[in-house]
């Protein structure tokens, strides 16, 4: 009988799994937005949606509030800011006096000082991470030192800093280096802890020399938990330096904002708000992006 | 071939837990043949795995005598490799660097890097993985991991072979495919094995013997089992020998009538 051969054959199977592009949250997020077959195009308008008309409304909204409050309280607004700033970022690099150098300066006098302090806290802290994670003694040693060091806000070192080198520029790097050593300290301690101990009984069978082990093992595993610690790290030193720069004076953005709230300038503050700001992302992005080349799959 | 190549006598191993002394295993007493492929099957929880670790030398035993090839046990070795039942390679590393590693801390003492690589891609042919030696970890299948596994421990060349679970994670269809690669390399190579499982068919079809343990706590060997059929063993072959078939209900017996599940005896 052909019609019962005919449902009994198997209808053709309809691939029902979602194809990779589907599966993307972008895609889920606007399904019904544009649900015509998925075309260069369409792919683009969809991801300029998803990913470029949020956040500009965001910053929109945050502009018209600011432009507001400024009605309101008297702050210079956007319009006036940019106008100040067109004028800032002409000339970053110039230099009257040692009170009074370029934006461009500023920014990078201040990484600087901040790439010292956090360059000096990770040699010390990440070695000192390691030896925390591996030996049981040493945590215990100094679980007590860390629990009350860490919560200690980071200007209070400042005086220390200030008695023990009787200069303001080495006490500003110190006030770095103190704040921003305790995220890689704990992060990469964490991290030798977490090791797998598959690994480290391959290690084991293998008997290799406590070298191997680190440089094999120890180190490639313990790597991101040691990036996430310097992202961290780098957070607080670009938190802390306006703060330690305006204490300390020099040249650098912290002291810009407070010479120029001497000088009544808020637009120039605002765009330090904002440099400070940017700043602080790029970095932070940077870290990310070279966290990333280091990112295994177990 | 000598006959007591691995010893065990009265091997204790006890626990201190926080609820005070665990006895994981009592009275372990077996005796292993140079060239033999010994399996070691009971229910989960039963001290198999920790009896491996034992020999490994990954841990210590708290009482009795362990020796491999005429020298005491004491801590792990080279001579003594382990598969892992997660595979454990390092995922930072290529198969080839995987199995390298191995290679490199057993022969660069001797051997110039030319030969150590050789070693190592050997390794990887053995086990059928010669094409896959520049890959990673992730980008291979749980069985391919499990072979690179293999592959570096037996390219230490060791004394003795361990396989913890080395199949447990895997799908039925695999893990039939790797117990034939096994059987073969094992032809091939002639190393002592000892393999801890809990699947009945792949101890039968692997093993000269095999060691049924009773349920802990305070296992020890219940039953030892001859495995006489000839080799080389084909698997299809065998699902109709009435040999096979005794064998497979002779360990059957022991797990489910005098060895019943711990969690059936609990409640």
């Amino acid at each position: 009988m052909p019609v019962v051969k005919i449902k009994l054959t198997p209808t053709p199977v309809v691939d029902t799994e979602i194809p990779p592009a589907a599966n993307d949250s972008r895609v889920k997020a606007a399904p019904t937005l544009l649900s015509a077959p998925s075309t260069p195009v369409s792919r683009v308008i969809r991801s300029g949606l998803t990913w470029v008309v949020p956040p500009a409304l965001g910053l929109l909204v945050f502009v018209l509030l600011w432009a507001q409050i400024s009605v309101v309280s008297g702050l210079p607004g956007p319009i006036k800011t940019w106008a100040s700033a067109t004028e800032l970022f002409a000339h970053p690099f110039y230099i009257k006096g040692p009170n009074d150098q370029g934006i461009g300066w500023n920014v990078l006098r201040s990484l600087a000082r901040v790439g010292t302090g956090f360059g000096l806290a990770a040699l010390i802290g990440i070695p000192l991470g390691f030896l925390i994670g591996r030996f049981t003694f040493i945590s215990r040693m100094s679980a007590p030192i860390i629990s009350l060091l860490r919560p200690v806000s980071p200007l209070a070192w400042l005086p220390i800093g200030l008695f023990v080198f009787k200069e303001a520029q080495p006490a500003a790097i110190w006030v770095i280096f103190i704040s921003s050593i305790w995220p890689m300290i704990i992060n990469t301690a964490v991290g030798v802890t977490r090791v797998p101990q598959d690994y480290l009984n391959v290690a084991r069978v293998l008997r290799l020399s406590e070298w191997k082990v680190f440089t094999k093992i120890l180190f490639p595993a313990v790597l991101p938990y040691m990036l996430t610690g310097v992202r961290l790290s780098i957070g607080v030193a670009w938190l802390v330096i306006v703060a330690a720069e305006m204490l300390t004076g020099g040249v650098g953005l912290g002291f810009w904002v407070w010479d120029e709230w001497n000088n009544l300038n808020v637009e120039h503050i605002i765009i330090a708000i904002f440099v400070v700001g940017i700043v602080g992302l790029l970095l932070e992005q940077m870290l990310v992006l070279f966290a990333k080349r280091f990112e295994y799959q177990g | 071939m000598e006959q007591r190549y691995v010893l065990l006598e009265n091997v204790h191993k006890v626990f201190e837990t926080r609820h005070g002394q665990f006895v994981a295993l009592r009275d372990v007493n077996l005796t292993i043949r140079q060239g033999e492929f010994v399996s070691i099957i009971g229910h989960s929880g039963c001290g198999k795995s920790t009896l491996l670790n034992l020999i490994s030398g990954l841990s210590d035993a708290t009482g009795g005598v362990l020796v491999c090839a005429g020298r005491e046990i004491a801590g792990p070795g080279p001579d003594r490799s382990v598969v892992f039942q997660n595979h454990s390679l390092l995922p930072w590393m290529t198969c080839f660097e995987n199995v390298y590693l191995a290679v490199e801390r057993v022969f660069s003492a001797k051997e110039k890097k030319a030969t150590l690589q050789r070693r190592a891609h050997e390794a990887l042919a053995l086990v059928g993985l010669g094409h896959a030696a520049q890959k990673y970890p992730h980008e291979i299948s749980g069985g391919m991991k499990q072979r690179v596994g293999i592959a570096r421990a037996l390219s230490m060349q060791p004394k003795v072979l361990l396989l913890d679970e080395p199949l447990g994670a895997l799908d039925a269809l695999t893990r039939a495919h790797l117990q034939d690669e096994i059987l073969r390399i094992v032809a091939t190579t002639g190393c002592t094995t000892i393999m801890v499982t809990h699947d009945v068919d792949e101890a039968v079809l692997l093993s000269d013997r095999i060691v049924m343990m009773t349920n802990g706590p305070a296992a020890t060997i219940g039953q030892i089992l001859n495995v006489d059929l000839p080799r080389p063993r084909v698997r299809l072959s065998l699902t109709d020998d009435p040999a096979y078939n005794r064998c497979r209900s002779e360990v059957l017996k022991f797990l489910y009538e005098r060895q019943h599940r711990p969690e059936e005896r609990v409640a």
